[in-house]
């Protein structure tokens, strides 16, 4: 139970920093209820809705709520997913209200030593620190490598976590070995004739454990024609940070990052993980109230697109041969990808342009598939509920390959096929992974 | 506040599960759609099925336990608002469709399903319920039936009410009816099935419904019409109808929801105009081809700048989404938006267009019309800020005038989206002294003790007519 003086502080951070004007906005029209993933899973409870949270911020905002610990569950077992916002008629930016609020109690929240250690060493020791990462990472090389991994197995020790981790353990990549993380240019030239001149963001997750797929966007971005410039002092995008409740951090990466890429002189800054775009595409809301970094940000902002609509644009599919021995596939879409950057057709496009691929839309593919950060470990049982459902929504389409644009999925899509038993039928990939596997070279 | 020994007789009737009297439970139902209502309930409960309900209707008569039945929350009269506290009944477990009879064409559902899940499901058999509330992908079947929600096919096919063939109804006392059935004559007794459709709640509590339904018409055809002036626009709508065309849709638009819907939809209507009529007709192909042509010819002599059929469905598919963000798209332009719901006979649309314009210029407010034309249903809607006081106060003198206009023009205080607590002071109006005491016999009669969604349709004061010269 949280004291008295730590709810009144909480109570009086939401007075003073929740937006009225965006909180008010909110009709309550309920146009929302049908989109939210744990809205339908909790069983059409309200409370687990975007218009009952939303109401639960204006409560408190207006004094007529304490904000217990109902209300701190309610706020935390939202996925964030926002599919709410593009059906929502008042154009309520319920994500922004999300972070502020989880950011106000986690700020003002006292935590148990453990917890706040844990969350030190995660958000203020691992994620800003890239060659961290990549010791992280090469440590799981390692132990995958090893043997290590083999025995572990073997003797049940991963019975011990949440099974949504468990399962996690037998589906990570193999990642690469330190020596590969270490090397990448800054200047990779267009193949051909050069059309436009892009930034790549790399991401932390997205550069080490996941390099291949990375290597692989950077190739297809000189195939279309982009010379591509890589900022060395770029970072993580925050979107962990700014999600948990850590804004200040978020802050801090997001003018590192502004930082990097404003002397590129590209024309767009490229990234190939839809939660890292949908983070950095909001950067001008992180720092709205800052005259010198908002107009930074929102030149920031104006440049960013995804690989695939990248591609679309530059008639990629249109002038390289692209075949994959016959197969049948289906898209499930980033959530942030969706919702925040508005890129629902360019993949499809991209995956419908393959020689030899059947494309499958499935029942509700932009609907969360339940990953959403770290949502999959820390809210295991709601995050296996939606990933249930998904599953049966896949298995209906009869494909054997799904298609993601974000690493959380990829992982999440990946979870799914094995706790589903199928992992000799059926597989997961990045869209960019896929395309290169398609080249004709 | 409910007591700990009611409490535990309700947890011993549906599990504790499925009973929530915890701060943030409490607010969560303590509002519907409707804008400036807000009021907590004390407890609520989920039921299992019809036995479960009888139970906890009996327990509240016996406490005197206000009872609200709530579907999805989407009303726009406040009549889900716990006003008086009590108990929120949700219907989040009661939501199965318990056949589909093919050789009676009818549907029989529990309460608690989204209306556009059930559409989904008639459809795919051929079939077709016509009512299409601009909430169905929301609403419940629950909450359309005691709302007796309309929707943009109700000029042909009528409202909820012309579906229901027979429900299953919990009385304030505990007690299961059965009305109607699925017989298409049944003149046995009073009608009770027509009574409790669109009783708010006020009455019993609806646990099963047995709902008509049609075939599929063979094709359809879109079109909008555009016109300069808004008074032409009404009047093609009266001289369709007088010309013996009843077309499935008839949908008006003003320049402001123009502009503003084209703002944010971004599909190439037009903003230049003053109003447009989006017409859709249903059929066999060679009536459908003759109609549209007719109602082509109608809008051209009423000085119609353009009339242009949809090519394609997709076309067709952009313009009726256009009609149905309407309000989505208004909502955007300022804090509050107030949806309301004058209706009048169709022949009676240019005046009261003219009337609602008259009366915004009035009282200096923003108000954009858009609606059902073809059945004389207007949405005429204000968009206002609720911390402006003052603004608000205006706004309730004008939507007074507007009742007041819609009245004298034969017409009513609403069309579809019911009495609640939001209409209740001007029921009166509508009824007389002698029509609301009518009614008050009915509500006695089946709930003496005032347990069932007290507080609504029925104001404590109706508000005083003002005069308008016209």
């Amino acid at each position: 139970m949280k004291s008295v003086t730590e709810r009144k502080i909480i109570q009086q951070g939401f007075m003073d920093r929740m937006d009225e004007d965006e909180l008010l906005n909110c009709m309550r029209c309920g146009f929302c209820l049908p989109s939210c993933p744990t809205y339908i899973e909790s069983g059409f409870q309200e409370l687990q809705s975007p218009r009952g949270r939303i109401a639960l911020m204006k409560a408190v905002k207006d004094g007529l709520l304490e904000p217990d610990e109902d209300v701190e569950r309610s706020l935390s077992l939202c996925l964030g997913c926002r599919a709410c916002e593009p059906v929502c008629p008042s154009g309520v930016k319920y994500g922004h209200l999300l972070e502020e609020a989880r950011d106000i109690i986690q700020q003002n929240k006292k935590q148990k030593a453990p917890v706040k250690t844990v969350r030190n060493a995660v958000f203020e020791g691992l994620f800003p620190h890239q060659n961290r990462m990549r010791t992280v990472t090469s440590l799981l090389g390692i132990y995958q490598r090893s043997g290590l991994q083999k025995v572990t197995r073997k003797i049940g020790f991963m019975k011990l976590f949440p099974e949504s981790l468990a399962t996690m353990e037998k589906v990570l990549p193999k990642v690469p070995k330190r020596k590969e993380m270490n090397n990448r240019p800054e200047f990779l030239p267009a193949e051909q004739k050069r059309l436009k001149r892009v930034a790549f963001f790399a991401g932390c997750l997205m550069d080490t454990m996941f390099l291949e797929t990375n290597n692989g966007t950077l190739k297809l971005l000189q195939k279309a024609g982009c010379e591509i410039v890589i900022p060395k002092t770029q970072g993580c995008c925050g979107a962990l940070h700014g999600h948990s409740g850590e804004k200040a951090k978020a802050i801090e990466m997001a003018k590192l990052n502004i930082e990097a890429f404003e002397h590129t002189n590209a024309d767009y800054i490229i990234t190939n993980a839809g939660g890292c775009g949908a983070f950095l595409i909001d950067y001008d809301h992180l720092l709205m109230n800052d005259p010198e970094w908002y107009p930074r940000a929102k030149a920031f902002k104006e440049k960013l697109k995804d690989i695939t609509q990248i591609l679309v644009e530059l008639d990629f599919h249109k002038h390289v041969s692209l075949h994959l021995p016959n197969q049948c596939i289906t898209y499930q879409d980033s959530c942030h990808l969706r919702n925040v950057m508005k890129t629902a057709e360019a993949p499809r496009l991209l995956l419908q342009s393959i020689d030899g691929v059947q494309y499958y839309e499935m029942k509700d593919a932009d609907r969360c598939c339940g990953s959403a950060g770290i949502y999959n470990i820390v809210e295991s049982e709601m995050s296996m509920k939606i990933l249930d459902s998904k599953m049966k929504n896949v298995i209906e389409t009869n494909t054997t390959t799904i298609v993601t644009a974000n690493p959380g999925c990829l992982l999440q899509m990946k979870l799914g096929i094995e706790r589903e038993g199928l992992s000799d039928k059926m597989r997961a990939v990045h869209i960019v992974d896929l395309l290169i596997e398609a080249l004709n070279d | 506040m409910i007591s700990q020994i009611v409490k535990d007789r309700l947890i011993s009737i549906v599990g504790i599960e499925n009973v929530d009297d915890s701060k943030a439970g409490r607010l969560v139902y303590s509002y519907d759609a409707t804008p400036q209502f807000q009021s907590l309930p004390d407890i609520i409960v989920s039921p299992r099925n019809t036995q479960e309900i009888a139970e906890i209707v009996k327990l509240c008569s016996e406490f005197k336990i206000p009872i609200v039945p709530r579907g999805s929350g989407t009303n726009l009269c406040a009549g889900t608002c716990p006003t008086e506290g009590g108990l929120v009944l949700l219907f989040k477990h009661m939501n199965q469709i318990i056949d589909i009879d093919e050789e009676n064409l009818t549907i029989t559902v529990q309460p608690g399903i989204i209306t556009l899940d059930m559409i989904h499901a008639v459809e795919a058999k051929g079939l077709f319920y016509p009512p299409d509330p601009s909430s169905m992908k929301i609403s419940t079947i629950g909450g359309n039936i005691n709302e007796n929600s309309g929707g943009l096919r109700g000029l042909k096919y009528g409202v909820t009410r012309d579906y229901v063939l027979a429900l299953e109804v919990v009385l304030p006392n505990g007690d299961i009816i059965r009305t109607g059935g699925k017989l298409a004559k049944d003149v046995a007794g009073y009608d009770l099935t027509r009574l409790f459709v669109g009783s708010e709640g006020t009455l019993g509590i609806i646990t099963e419904a047995t709902l008509k339904l049609i075939p599929m018409p063979e094709t359809k055809k879109t079109m909008l019409a555009l016109f300069q002036d808004i008074e032409a626009a009404a009047r093609s709508v009266s001289k369709i109808i007088a010309n013996r065309i009843i077309p499935t849709t008839l949908e008006f638009l003003d320049q402001p929801t123009l502009i503003a819907v084209e703002d944010f939809a971004n599909i190439g209507l037009p903003t230049n105009v003053k109003a447009v009529l989006l017409i859709e007709q249903d059929g066999s192909k060679d009536v459908v081809d003759k109609d549209m042509e007719k109602i082509a010819t109608l809008c051209l002599e009423e000085n119609a700048e353009s009339v242009e059929i949809a090519k394609s469905e997709e076309e067709a598919d952009a313009l009726r989404t256009a009609r149905r963000v309407a309000l989505s798209a208004l909502a955007r332009l300022k804090p509050t938006t107030i949806l309301e719901d004058a209706t009048v006979p169709r022949s009676e649309i240019a005046k009261m267009v003219r009337s609602i314009n008259e009366i915004a210029e009035k009282y200096q407010l923003n108000i954009c019309t858009f609606g059902h034309a073809g059945d004389g249903n207007l949405h005429p809607t204000c968009l206002t800020d609720v911390r402006n006081t003052e603004e608000i106060e205006r706004v309730e003198q004008a939507f007074a005038e507007i009742f007041e206009k819609a009245i004298d023009l034969g017409g009513t205080i609403t069309g579809e989206h019911g009495v609640g607590v939001m209409k209740a002071p001007y029921l009166e109006w509508k009824l007389g002294k002698e029509g609301i005491s009518a009614m008050k016999a009915i509500k006695t009669g089946f709930d003496p003790l005032n347990i069932l969604n007290p507080g609504k349709v029925f104001a404590k004061d109706s508000r005083k007519r003002v005069v308008i010269s016209t």
